[in-house]
This record gives structure tokens, C-alpha cells and sequence, in this order.
């Protein structure tokens, strides 16, 4: 078993069993990352020696039987919107190029409490607005399975860690499918929690009713565990629910009894890559050779979704980056007349093309004359569309869709035509606006060797059945197993 | 929902947003906003008269907790990422 394809639960069973140690994992994962990431670009800044030092910790503690929490030993890497303290994060923009976080976010806490190895700090796309991270004012992240194709966005650098060996376990956060597309173009498995399951403190605002932090893994095994670690109330995060946190792997290898699987009946999306329908297609056959029933579900505003959500992402975001001012933290410029001029010149000059495009669009959306007719209007059409899915979880237990149109794209190839860009967010922004959770699984591979995911989706609050399902679909296929060359 | 912006409208918006864009960005803009602001529209097709707006997926009201003291930033780690301070405050270009 080499250590940069095992799974978190293997290595941890191997540290238990006092095969390995923390720091011979942790030291062939930044042994891959030196030696491959150059040509991925899945990090932004690596913490090598706190890694290793963190490591060394763990591996005393395990020798001294002291308790250990759940991850004890694993290197995790974090997209670079979730607040780190002491340790540099930039959201990917020259706005926060030096900002150093006084603070960890609340997950991050969580991971430090389960003795997790904080290994590094991954490219994303600026602010986490985008599908590839070519939005990134550093770097793009290359796919591990094709270097010339994107990683997807905007957790492009966390999806391709996982993928290329460098860490066996990620955190990235999901907006309108910011995990689970990226999931899906790098063959990991990627996971969506409901909204307010895992806490949004420290996670650097886009768009405040539709963000949330979730897993990336290599199997649902791991996605599982991960997801239990960060959940749970925080009382800093008011958005953050009661609900107890459940094992969610305590019963997930247990099949779940007279499933129904809803499926869209006329996979209508222009523009759907053949190869994709055929994975769809090839992954219902394999709920039904499990005993499932698979039952067409009608989602009649799903044509509304990408509409409904460039209109609340972007208003939003207009909002909640407006904080980026030049005055506490961040970039300021050089050149300004006064304090108006100093705020339009900061932001116009470290801001990239993307994000002033969304905040420009959510001004607008949000501004007197405007406000009813989009921003309003918006609001409407999402309660119809999280109805839609109320009234289709009368009929189903999940509901399977793909993740993408198409495989990864290659890279530039969408980068000039914003709107295209945005239609590939089909399948994922329903999730966000209903604030359901939906997982992204390795389902197949095209003809030029590109991962193609299968999309879960489940009621609010019914994790541990979609990661249940997931394992069905999981244990009957190799796809997860694959890894590129 | 009208759909084509005209320059003093794009100008206006970038006012807002405060943000000082040159006036190839203004273009380019404007003219990306029109294209989303058209694919938009198709809002327009559903009738919403009756439907009350969902700002917030999961329902949820009147989160509150204790009026209790805690600790907060100390005033240093505060400062730490300001761009221009005397060790005290944020200092900015002046109002008046």
C-alpha cells in the first residue's frame, strides 16, 4: 500500500497497528507534493515544518497511549478561505495577499481538537468565485488525471491534493458546487453538508446564505469521517444548527432497505457530454442490480437555477466583500485623493476580473429601482425550487443526477465566456439554494481518461442516508480506486 | 428587467461597488453584465405574485445567546494585518 494513495482509514489503522508513524506519512506527502506539485499548482503556501513538528507530536502521544482524537496523524490540507491563525490566507486574491488571520475558524479548531496534521493552504478560485481556478490571482491547478485540463473551481487545489497523492484528506467549501464539481473532474469523492452543519466562522464570506465547508476524500469511508469531525453547533456562526452530530460511519456500510432513487427523466441539459449520460445511466443500473427502485422525479424550475443563483451569489457577495476596503486589513493602494478614492482604487487594483464582475452584477441586482425585479424576484423562484425538492423527497429517498455537463474542460477554454462558464452549474447551485447536501462519487472515466462523478442529493439533515447510499453505489465499482498515473 | 446598460449606468453602478475601474474594464463589463443580465430574465417567465422570498434555505429565527462579557481581539493582534496604524488605531486618509 503506498502511503500517498492509502486512504485516512487505512493509515490510521496502520498507525494503530504501529506499522507507520505520522511523520514517515506526513514526510511522503510532502515528499509527492515537492516532487509533484509544480506541475499541478495545488498549493498556495505549504507548512512543512509545523507539519512535521504537529506529527512528531501526534506519534509521542500515540507511543505515550495519551487519547488521540479521531484524525490523529492525517495530514489535512485547507482552501485558502478558511482562516488559519499565523498562517497566511489569501482567498487567492491580491486583496489578502499578506493577510495573516489572528484567528483559526471554528473548523479548523475541530481539526486541531481530533489531532489532525494541518499540512497546507490550497489554490482556489479569487474569493471562491469560479469553476477552475483560473480566477486565481497565482496560479491555475492542473487536473492530477490531465495536466492540460482544469481541476475544476472554485476548490480546484484541495480536489487535485487529494487526487495527486499530496494530502489524503481536504477541506474545500461549496457554494453553487465548489466541491463537488472539483470532486468530480478529479475523480475524489466531494461532499456538500446541509446548510448550517458545519460552521461558516473563519470561513472568508461569498455568499452568506449559500456557503459551506465540506470534505474532500478518496472514499466515502473517509468522507464520513471527516464530515463528523467538522460538524456541529458554534455558537459564533448563528447560521449553525442544533441537530446532534451523528457517527456518520457507525452504519455506513449497511445498505439501506427498498431505496428509491429518483432520477431526472429527460436529462435535458444542453450541452450534456454523451459519456456523462452514459455514467448516469450506468450508475441507476446499479441501484437497481442492488434491489433500489428508481423513480423519475419532476424538478420543474430546475431550468432556474443558475438564474436564481447569479442573481442571490453574486448580490450577496456585493455585499459581504465590501469589507475589503483598504482601511483594517487587506491591500490598499498608493495613489488616492481621499478616503472614497482610496476604497475605489484598492479594490479596483487588487481585485481580479471575476469577482469585480459579481460584486458590479450584485450592486446592480441589489440597487434601488432593482431590487425587486432581480434580487426579490430571486428570492421567489429559490423557495419554488426548494419546494420542488420537498415535493420530491414525498416520493424518493435520494435523488441521482450528474455533477457536470462534461468532464474537465480544458484549461482556457472557458475562461473568456463568463456566461458558459456559469451554465456548468447546472447540476450543483440547486443544492445550495435549498440548502440540501449532495455529494459528488468517482462514477466513471471518459474515453480520454477524465473522471466523471455521480451526484447525490438528500433531504436537509440526512447525511448519514446520502453517505449510506454513496457506499452502496461504492462497494459494487472500482472507480474510487483509481488513481492517475 | 431591462437588459442593456448604458455606460452612465455602468459607471453609476461602479460608483456603488466603489470601485475605480479603467474605462476598458467599464466596457467589458457593461457588456458581460448585459449578457447575464439577458440569461437572467427568464425569471421573468415564472409568476411569483404569490410566493413569499426565501432568503435563507434552512428556516431557522431568533438565534440569540447570553449578554455575557468574553474576551475579544487583544488590541495588537487587532492592528496586526493594518495597512497603516500608530499602534493604537486604523489610520485613513482624512474625511474633512
Amino acid at each position: 500500500m503506498s502511503i500517498t494513495s492509502a486512504t485516512a482509514s487505512e493509515l490510521l489503522a496502520k498507525m494503530n497497528a504501529g506499522e507507520i508513524s505520522s511523520e514517515e506519512i506526513t514526510a511522503a506527502c510532502l515528499e509527492q507534493i515537492s516532487r509533484q506539485d509544480g506541475a499541478i499548482n495545488a498549493f498556495l503556501s505549504v507548512q512543512q515544518e509545523a507539519a512535521l513538528a504537529s506529527a512528531r507530536e501526534v506519534d509521542r502521544k500515540r507511543q505515550a497511549g495519551e487519547p488521540l482524537g479521531k484524525l490523529a496523524g492525517i495530514p489535512v490540507a485547507l482552501k485558502d478561505n478558511i482562516c488559519s491563525n499565523g498562517v497566511t490566507t489569501t482567498c487567492a486574491s491580491r486583496m489578502l495577499e499578506e493577510f495573516t488571520p489572528p484567528y483559526d475558524a471554528h473548523i479548523v479548531e475541530q481539526l486541531k481538537a481530533a489531532d489532525a496534521i494541518l499540512i497546507g493552504k490550497t489554490n482556489l478560485d479569487e474569493f471562491a468565485m469560479g469553476s477552475s481556478t483560473e480566477n486565481s490571482a497565482f496560479k491555475t491547478t492542473a487536473n492530477p488525471w490531465n495536466t492540460a485540463h482544469a481541476a475544476g473551481g472554485s476548490s480546484g487545489g484541495s480536489a487535485a491534493a487529494v487526487a495527486a497523492g499530496f494530502s489524503p484528506l481536504s477541506l474545500g467549501s461549496d457554494t453553487g458546487g465548489s466541491i463537488r464539481q472539483p470532486a468530480s473532474f478529479c475523480g475524489v469523492v466531494g461532499m456538500k453538508p446541509t446548510y448550517g452543519r458545519v460552521s461558516r466562522y473563519g470561513l472568508v464570506a461569498f455568499a452568506s446564505s449559500l456557503d459551506q465547508i465540506g470534505p474532500f476524500s478518496r472514499d466515502v469511508t473517509d468522507a464520513a469521517l471527516l464530515l463528523e469531525v467538522i460538524s456541529g453547533k458554534d455558537q459564533r456562526d448563528t447560521t449553525s444548527l442544533e441537530a446532534p452530530v451523528p457517527d456518520y460511519t457507525a452504519n455506513l456500510n449497511q445498505p439501506l432497505e427498498n431505496l428509491k432513487v429518483g432520477y431526472i427523466d429527460n436529462l435535458h441539459a444542453e450541452g450534456l457530454d454523451e459519456e456523462v449520460k452514459a455514467a448516469t445511466l450506468a450508475a441507476l443500473d446499479v441501484y437497481k442490480s442492488l434491489g433500489a427502485e428508481l423513480i423519475p422525479v419532476e424538478l420543474p424550475h430546475a431550468k432556474y437555477c443558475v438564474a436564481t443563483y447569479y442573481i442571490i451569489a453574486p448580490s450577496e457577495a456585493s455585499s459581504n466583500l465590501a469589507r475589503y476596503d483598504g482601511v483594517h486589513y487587506g491591500y490598499r493602494a498608493e495613489q488616492f485623493e481621499d478616503m472614497v478614492d482610496m476604497y475605489a482604487a484598492s479594490r479596483g487594483e487588487a481585485f481580479g476580473d471575476e469577482v469585480k464582475r459579481r460584486i458590479m452584477l450584485g450592486t446592480y441586482a441589489l440597487s434601488s429601482g432593482y431590487y425587486d425585479a432581480y434580487y426579490l424576484k430571486a428570492l421567489k423562484v429559490r423557495r419554488l425550487i426548494r419546494n420542488d425538492f420537498e415535493q420530491a423527497f414525498q416520493n424518493v429517498d435520494i435523488i441521482a443526477t450528474p455533477v457536470t455537463p462534461t468532464p474537465a474542460f480544458k484549461i482556457g477554454e472557458l475562461v473568456d465566456d463568463p456566461l458558459a462558464m456559469y451554465l456548468a452549474d447546472i447540476f450543483t447551485t440547486s443544492a445550495n439554494l435549498s440548502g440540501i447536501p449532495g455529494i459528488s462519487i468517482p462514477a466513471g472515466m471518459s474515453q480520454d481518461r477524465l473522471p466523471i462523478g455521480l451526484q447525490l442529493l438528500a433531504p436537509p439533515l440526512e447525511e448519514e442516508r446520502l453517505l449510506r447510499a454513496a457506499r452502496m453505489f461504492e462497494r459494487e465499482t472500482e472507480w474510487h480506486q483509481q488513481r492517475p498515473a | 428587467m431591462s437588459t442593456q446598460l448604458t455606460s452612465d449606468e455602468v459607471q453609476k453602478v461602479a460608483q456603488l461597488s466603489r470601485l475605480k475601474l479603467s474605462d476598458q474594464e467599464l466596457e467589458a463589463l457593461g457588456s458581460q453584465m448585459g449578457s447575464v443580465l439577458k440569461y437572467i430574465a427568464m425569471l421573468d417567465e415564472l409568476d411569483t405574485s404569490s410566493i413569499e422570498p426565501m432568503a435563507h434555505a434552512i428556516e431557522i429565527s431568533n438565534v440569540f445567546r447570553e449578554d455575557a462579557l468574553h474576551e475579544s481581539l487583544p488590541r495588537e493582534q487587532a492592528l496586526s494585518n493594518a495597512p497603516q496604524t500608530d499602534g493604537k488605531y486604523f489610520l485613513v486618509p482624512a474625511i474633512l
